[in-house]
């Protein structure tokens, strides 16, 4: 009964403004949600109370020092894991089905293209394990090299891509199927820092162009407070969220973006947030 | 080996290889014409090490007294030989395939009978051909079984290692679009074993002809090159270059197949990664 009161809500508020919508909808959900990782005798919490919603249309991004947990996190969202205790609404489902149902695209620190499929046929591949006809799946694999601006590139193998291309190439097979939610871990973590600003400038018109929901794994203070609309501060051991910053720099953002007053104050307050928890976690631990 | 696959490297080293051989012969072999050798060599005789040109035209003159010509015998018996093998090389990389899917997806099964598998291989072939023949009846079939039996192990082993060879973020990829495990295996696993697979599948080529000679012999079939060399194996003392043509022509068919199989690697394998000398 919740479930299709939500899925209502949801078809309203499709057709509403975005800043409407925000307040409508919320694609995930996460409430007291723990991890812990037993391996033998050994337990690690790696998550601990996490209560988080995103709102459609909105991108989040995770931020903390390595250890905590925010991949971790991603891959509860996606049902790559299991939680220990806790759930997990996605787009109005428990995450399991929002898996089976498709909800999410995802993409990697690494590429992960195969290589014996061409770029055309890699972004085709969700399409295929959809069993969509050939000629539906060459044009939104068409579409969707077009939005990574990597049309052109349809016959070429991975090997002949740069790496950045080649992440767009993973960009564009996630996006295929219309996900409703993008998933993204350290998408640009492996790339400098050019093609990495370049890369951030063409995920935000992607993200505006398609209203899809992005949560993003990073640990690159600027660049989450350049592409977020929140940004979610962890600490490690275990795994908190320690403060959620709104980012209200003004969209579309471009290379001005990152000389605007704002940004830099708000770099700084993420830093000061981070920061913070650490001195707490020494004194903790003295 | 890619070398011998170009055809000047390998024209070099055949002629090479005849100089090699008729230099150990003017070394150490029968007196040839005036020329009288300065070492006594038994393996350099004639009856050890025929001259090539003797081997060469051995394939012209008839087999037996009035019969065909020995090439023409040579090429029947390679054709019956090389369709055994080519069976017995589908048999067995079909079976290795299946075998390496099953062990993939079960891990109860991969420790219960891959210690067979490999103990299979420890028991020589000459020991289970007559078996074979005995259960099957001699005839092609029984040989291409064994000549499978000696080709599935490689394709075994190798498709193991190929099938769990993806990237784990690639099948968490997979797991992401919520795909069978009937397509991670057809999208994912075969395609990234093909390379493992090809490698196995030029050791099973070779292994395949070597095998179905050996099934000819317990089997009684005189049709093929494994009957053939028994025969002039017998007739050694008269005619050695007879022997020396079969085993030519059992090494031919067995490079000519196992290009057959690099062949169809480079065309299925085309576009994966640079090419070698780019």
């Amino acid at each position: 009964m919740a479930a299709r009161a939500f899925a209502a809500r949801r078809r309203v508020s499709g057709a509403l403004e975005r800043s409407r919508a925000l307040e409508a909808s919320t694609v995930v959900s996460l409430s007291a949600v723990h991890k812990v990782f037993a391996e033998g005798e050994r337990r690690t919490v790696a998550l601990e109370g996490i209560e988080l919603d995103i709102a459609r249309g909105s991108f989040v991004s995770l931020i903390g020092p390595s250890g905590c947990g925010k991949s971790t996190l991603l891959r509860l969202i996606g049902d790559l894991t299991p939680t220990t205790s806790g759930t997990i609404t996605v787009n109005g489902k428990s995450a399991h089905l929002a898996r089976l149902a498709r909800d999410y695209g995802i993409v990697f620190q690494a590429p992960v293209l195969f290589d014996w499929r061409s770029v055309q046929r890699n972004v085709e591949l969700p399409l295929e394990l959809g069993r969509l006809p050939q000629a539906e799946r060459a044009r939104r694999a068409a579409e969707m090299l077009a939005l990574v601006e990597l049309d052109g590139f349809e016959r070429h193998y991975p090997w002949q891509l740069s790496g950045g291309m080649q992440q767009r190439v993973a960009i564009a097979r996630a996006l295929s199927f219309e996900p409703a939610l993008l998933l993204m871990d350290e998408p640009f973590g492996a790339l400098d820092e050019m093609s990495r600003e370049r890369l951030n400038l063409q995920l935000l018109r992607v993200w505006q162009k398609t209203g899809t929901t992005v949560v993003f794994v990073t640990h690159s203070i600027p660049e989450a407070v350049f592409l977020s609309t929140h940004v979610v501060v962890m600490s490690p051991r275990p795994g908190r969220i320690v403060d959620i910053i709104d980012v209200d720099l003004p969209q579309p953002r471009n290379d001005l973006t990152r000389e605007d007053p704002r940004y830099f104050g708000l770099v700084t307050r993420v830093r000061e947030s981070l920061r913070r928890r650490d001195t707490h976690a020494t004194t903790d631990a003295s | 080996m890619s070398r011998l696959a170009r055809p000047r490297a390998f024209l070099v080293f055949v002629l090479g290889l005849v100089a090699i051989w008729e230099g150990v012969k003017l070394l150490g072999g029968d007196p040839l014409g005036e020329w009288r050798p300065p070492f006594d060599w038994t393996i350099a005789r004639d009856l050890n090490m025929p001259h090539v040109w003797d081997i060469a035209t051995a394939f012209v003159e008839p087999a037996q007294r009035n019969g065909p010509p020995l090439g023409a015998v040579l090429a029947a018996a390679a054709g019956f030989t090389l369709s055994e093998a080519v069976g017995g090389f589908v048999f067995g990389a079909l079976l290795g395939l299946v075998l390496a899917v099953v062990f993939v997806h079960s891990a109860l099964l991969e420790r219960a009978l891959v210690p067979y598998v490999v103990a299979s291989q420890t028991v020589p072939i000459i020991a289970i051909a007559p078996m074979v023949v005995i259960w099957l009846q001699a005839g092609w079939l029984s040989v291409a079984v064994i000549s499978a039996y000696l080709t599935f192990f490689p394709v075994t082993i190798a498709g193991i290692r190929g099938l769990r060879s993806p990237d784990p973020r690639a099948l968490e990829l997979m797991s992401s679009y919520a795909a069978s495990r009937r397509d991670v295996l057809l999208k994912v696993r075969l395609p990234a074993a093909a390379p493992y697979l090809f490698a196995a599948l030029k050791v099973a080529a070779t292994a395949s002809i070597v095998g179905a000679i050996i099934g000819e012999l317990p089997s009684g079939i005189r049709d093929g090159l494994g009957g053939a060399i028994l025969n002039f194996n017998q007739y050694y003392i008269s005619g050695p270059s007879k022997l020396w043509a079969a085993i030519l022509v059992a090494s031919v068919i067995g490079i000519g197949f196992f290009l057959v199989v690099t062949a169809a690697e480079a065309v299925w394998l085309r576009g994966r990664s640079r090419p070698a000398d780019a």
